[in-house]
């Protein structure tokens, strides 16, 4: 354990400062191991189509209850007979430890590790686009409020105490409810009900609360530092000292959010989209594929469990990294804390 | 002292107000399709249309649209779902509230007594192998979604293990009502009590155990020390006793949101037909009306939950009971 | 109140050798202290002074076995009434501390859990010693309150820290600390956070300890003002070594160390005519792991020469004086 034993004060964060953040995070074997297992999930979903064309030779979107594959030169329907008790109805095939339908296959007869592939770029897609455009509206809500403070900030931190009032999930599926059917029109603009950006967008907002406060915080500390008073004092002007002393400064802020975000917006997806509310058929997430497998649970839990398994370990992951990052970073209570 | 009551009680009016506002314009002004549409549900003949948009005031500007809904839902109470065959939503609400109850109260005392004895349990062992593993058992708990646990749990107490005496107890899922048959009511609970536990205890046990780890180096644990206390007695007495004052606001908050349909998830997988299920059924046939008003009267629960926490905040620390 | 204290035998009290504290950073080993010894003996009053950063809380804070910071190193030895305390197990350790030893801190303002009465904080103090009821622990409390001159002592026990005064809390805290007849009191600068009246009265408090209740003081300051008044004898720490101890009037007549001399100068004299401008000394002293090698005042010295790239040693400088420095035995000082 080493100690700092005098850290200077220093006004904006340094170059220093991120050289010295990077060389914690990279000693950390819990955050490296979490990076390794991210870029590994995110790698493998990227190259989906691969895997699904030249391995295992299976088609993620179409139908195929009737089809059967080849299996140690026996032909094995994909719909097999129930092995309950009864030999009622059919169950899909289960993991058959071949490329091939590797984990079975789900209700649709379609190949699951395929489909775990593509349903992990929706879902790793919408929630890391998610966490940027909330960290984006959080920073401007939190710089606007904390910079300017007075009435702007009363108002726009009412309004923040506000929309938390309303649990997250249910404030998300009111949103998902009212766009599900008819999109989304913004003056000329029309997003359509399937289109991806309407889940990103909701989970952005419902989370700026959430993001908002700790931003808000922070400038509102940098406002008071000296550095600021000083530029201020100078005659720079606003734009400036905001651009070039608060935002770099804010930076580590998000920094430290940026996967915490990601890890609660990949939740709240899967959760939205086990209410049939986020991603829209034919398109999958893991969410989706969850509740595919609900049906299933107990006759091929694997339909079920493999999407859940991929979400817990990316959160998990991202949970990991934005701990390590905090400490890195050294800022605390920087999150107001994960929901 | 009055005063500050009063004022207390303005702001929450004023939060209240805004909330409604917001959860209208939500439904009743987002971008895209005509309200009258949504209210009326799939399939709606022009009669019905014409009735909703007259009794809404779809065809009157948009303060008189509020009025008339807030009207409905707190003073007449006759919001009527119309996907729903004409059911009236409030009493629907009334008559789910009581599970909802059970499952939250019950899981709340778990994830209380789990998460004081895990992050304090850390914080005691701060740098050590159990802290390390409780940190970690945390974070997995926060990793996990509440609807896919509720089916492992499921899958594992109902199906794998159902044979074993481990499980075997374990009924299907439902519900029994508490004053029908408490020990049935046990049974048919304790397993959605622990899953919806779950991420509450990783959240908690985190933030009790941060708490405790920044209380350590403040002056009165070094003075607590110094007079020669036991380390039990400084953690429970001086740290616990501290830490409970954002304990207990951050506890109360949740339980509200909670209470309010912030269970749907864990309402839905285990079947019980509480103020969540009632919004999942509403939202699989788009019945608008019950989905508002649940998420009205949950934002309505937390606000009020936060006037409690702030009675509680006055009767933990001493120094907001002067101050202010 | 009139205190049976046994009647003070040639052993000293408190018997301090070598000690060192050190802590890893960086992959070396840096010392916050180094070969600290003194000897502190009953009814003593014993100040330790110097700037900010020369350690005198991490000497206090050893004693005391307050020390926690993980990797941390003490070494040497620290006798109280002949028990070894270093490596001393932390039960026997919590024994003695508050009973027999105890400390106060630098600011009241926070040195209270503040969500119990002041007086309840002292009556956990005494029962946690002693086997006694709560009526009983609160009788000796609001004794010990009255003591300290706390008006109404009966009320002020039921009030909260943050409803009392800083000069009221300070009280509160030092009757705490004199709840069970410490015959050791360590005060980590005890009026530095209060304002100058209220000091007066902590210091007048302080120093009638030995009479009243038969303790030692060990008492930490930056004010040399404060030695002068208090203290029967000094030690002057530089960059966590000692520069110089002595009888307080003995080093006040006549300072060996450059260092004490600079101190003494950076201060109002107390009689004559006031200098329009007080000396500082130039630079600030280095931290632990940025000190020099040899002596530790060198590069702020005036008469700094090439001997003082090795460690002076501590020795003795007349008049029962010690002071670590290459000049001090010819006295030369004096500016
Ligand atoms: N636990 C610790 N870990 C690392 N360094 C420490 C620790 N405690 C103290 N130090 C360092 O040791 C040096 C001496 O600190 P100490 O608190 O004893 O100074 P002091 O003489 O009491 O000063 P002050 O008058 O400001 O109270 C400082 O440079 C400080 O940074
Ligand atoms: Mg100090």
């Amino acid at each position: 354990m080493t100690t700092d034993l005098q850290t200077p004060a220093s006004p904006a964060p340094s170059v220093s400062l991120w050289r010295q953040a990077a060389r914690t995070l990279l000693a950390d074997k819990g955050s490296m191991t979490a990076l390794a297992v991210l870029c590994i999930i995110v790698l493998a979903c990227l190259l989906a189509p691969l895997y699904a064309h030249y391995v295992a030779h299976t088609d993620a979107f179409a139908s195929n209850v009737a089809g059967s594959i080849v299996l140690n030169g026996h032909e094995v329907d994909i719909m097999q007979p129930n092995d309950n008790p009864l030999h009622l109805g059919l169950s899909p095939i289960g993991p058959t430890g071949h490329t091939a339908y590797l984990l079975g296959a789900d209700s649709q007869g379609r190949d699951i590790a395929a489909r775990l592939l593509y349903g992990g770029r929706n879902s790793l897609m919408i929630s890391a686009c998610a966490a940027v455009l909330c960290l984006f509206l959080s920073t401007l809500v939190g710089v606007t409020a904390g910079y300017f403070g007075g009435i702007t900030d009363s108002i726009l931190s009412r309004l923040m105490d506000i929309m938390w009032a309303v649990p997250v999930y249910l404030f998300a599926i009111s949103l998902s409810i009212i766009t599900v059917r008819h999109g989304l029109q913004i003056g000329p603009f029309t997003i359509e009900a399937d289109n991806l950006l309407i889940p990103i967008i909701i989970i952005a907002l419902v989370y700026v609360p959430y993001a908002a406060r700790p931003v808000r915080g922070r400038v509102m500390v940098l406002r008071q530092a000296e550095f600021v008073t000083a530029a201020r004092c100078l005659g720079v002007p606003q734009w400036r000292v905001l651009l070039f002393d608060i935002l770099p400064n804010v930076l580590i802020t998000l920094v430290v959010l940026g996967p915490l975000l990601m890890a609660l917006s990949l939740l709240a997806e899967s959760a939205l989209s086990f209410l049939s509310l986020g991603v829209q058929a034919p398109a999958a997430s893991w969410g989706t594929m969850i509740q595919d497998g609900e049906g299933l649970i107990y006759s091929r839990p694997v339909v079920a469990i493999a999407p859940g398994l991929a979400i817990v370990f990316v959160v998990l992951a991202l949970n990991i990294l934005g701990d390590g990052l905090r400490d890195a970073l050294d800022i605390r209570n920087a999150t107001r804390r994960s929901r | 002292m009055l005063s500050a009551f009063l004022r207390r009680v303005g702001q929450t009016l004023i939060v209240l107000f805004g909330i409604s506002v917001l959860v209208f314009l939500v439904f009743f002004a987002t971008p895209g399709a005509d309200p009258t549409a949504r209210i009326a549900g799939r399939n709606a003949s022009p009669q019905t249309m014409e009735k909703v948009r007259h009794e809404y005031g779809f065809d009157r500007p948009l303060p008189f649209q509020y009025a008339t809904m807030m009207k409905k839902l707190f003073i007449t109470r006759d919001l009527t779902s119309y996907a729903n065959r004409g059911e009236q939503v409030v009493p629907e609400i009334i008559q789910a509230a009581p599970v909802t109850l059970s499952l939250v109260c019950g899981s709340a005392v778990i994830w209380l007594i789990v998460s004081v004895a895990m992050g304090t349990l850390a914080a005691a062992m701060k740098g050590s192998w159990v802290d390390r593993t409780l940190i970690m058992l945390g974070l997995v708990g926060i990793s996990m979604p509440v609807f896919w646990l509720g089916q492992v749990a499921n899958l594992i107490s109902l199906s794998r293990y159902h044979d074993t005496w481990l499980f075997s107890w374990v009924p299907g899922p439902g519900y029994v009502p508490l004053t029908q048959n408490p020990l049935a009511w046990f049974k048919a609970l304790v397993i959605p009590w622990c899953v919806l536990a779950v991420m509450f205890i990783g959240i908690y046990s985190r933030i009790l155990r941060a708490d405790l780890v920044a209380l350590a180096q403040e002056d009165f644990m070094r003075t607590a020390r110094a007079k020669g206390l036991s380390p039990a007695r400084i953690l429970v007495f001086h740290g616990l006793r501290t830490s409970a004052i954002t304990y207990v606001s951050l506890f109360g908050l949740d339980f509200a949101q909670l209470l309010g349909g912030g269970a749907l998830l864990t309402e839905v997988v285990f079947g019980l037909p509480g103020v969540g299920r009632l919004t999942y059924q509403a939202l699989t046939n788009l019945d608008l009306p019950l989905i508002m008003a649940t998420v009205m009267y949950s934002a309505t629960f937390v606000v009020l939950a936060n006037a409690v926490v702030d009675i509680l905040y006055i009767l933990l620390d001493p120094r907001v009971r002067d101050g202010r | 109140m009139a205190v049976n204290f046994p009647h003070s035998t040639s052993q000293p009290l408190l018997e301090v050798k070598d000690l060192c504290v050190s802590i890893p950073s960086y992959g070396r080993s840096v010392a916050l202290i180094e070969h600290i010894s003194f000897t502190l003996r009953e009814r003593e009053i014993l100040g330790l002074v110097g700037e900010s950063g020369s350690g005198k809380s991490v000497t206090a804070t050893a004693i005391m076995g307050l020390l926690d910071t993980p990797g941390l190193k003490i070494t040497g030895s620290v006798r109280f009434r002949g028990q070894e305390l270093v490596g001393l197990s932390a039960r026997k350790m919590r024994a003695i501390r508050g009973r027999d030893i105890a400390m106060i801190f630098q600011d009241p303002m926070t040195a209270f859990t503040p969500v119990y009465t002041v007086g309840w904080q002292i009556d956990e103090q005494i029962m946690a010693h002693e086997r006694l009821s709560r009526k009983q622990a609160r009788e000796r409390t609001v004794q010990l309150l009255a003591e300290m001159g706390v008006p109404d002592p009966t009320r002020t026990a039921n009030r909260y820290p943050h409803q009392l005064s800083g000069g009221l809390r300070q009280r509160a805290v030092i009757a705490m600390a004199l709840s069970c007849n410490p015959t050791l009191l360590i005060a980590d600068e005890p009026t530095t956070a209060l304002d100058v009246t209220v000091q007066a009265q902590i210091l007048e408090l302080i120093s009638t300890l030995r009479d009243t209740h038969g303790s030692s003081v060990l008492l930490i300051t930056h004010d040399m003002g404060v030695v002068a008044e208090t203290c029967d004898s000094v030690m002057v720490l530089y960059s966590g070594r000692i520069a110089e101890t002595g009888l307080a009037e003995a080093l006040f007549a006549h300072p060996r160390h450059p260092y004490t001399t600079a101190l003494l100068n950076s201060i109002p004299p107390f009689y004559g005519e006031r200098p329009h401008r007080l000396p500082a000394i130039a630079g600030t002293p280095p931290a632990p792991h940025e000190r020099p090698a040899g002596c530790a005042f060198s590069p702020r010295c005036h008469d700094a020469q090439t001997i003082c790239s090795t460690i002076p040693p501590l020795s003795p400088a007349g008049n029962g004086q010690q002071a670590a420095c290459f000049f001090s035995t010819s006295g030369q000082q004096e500016h």
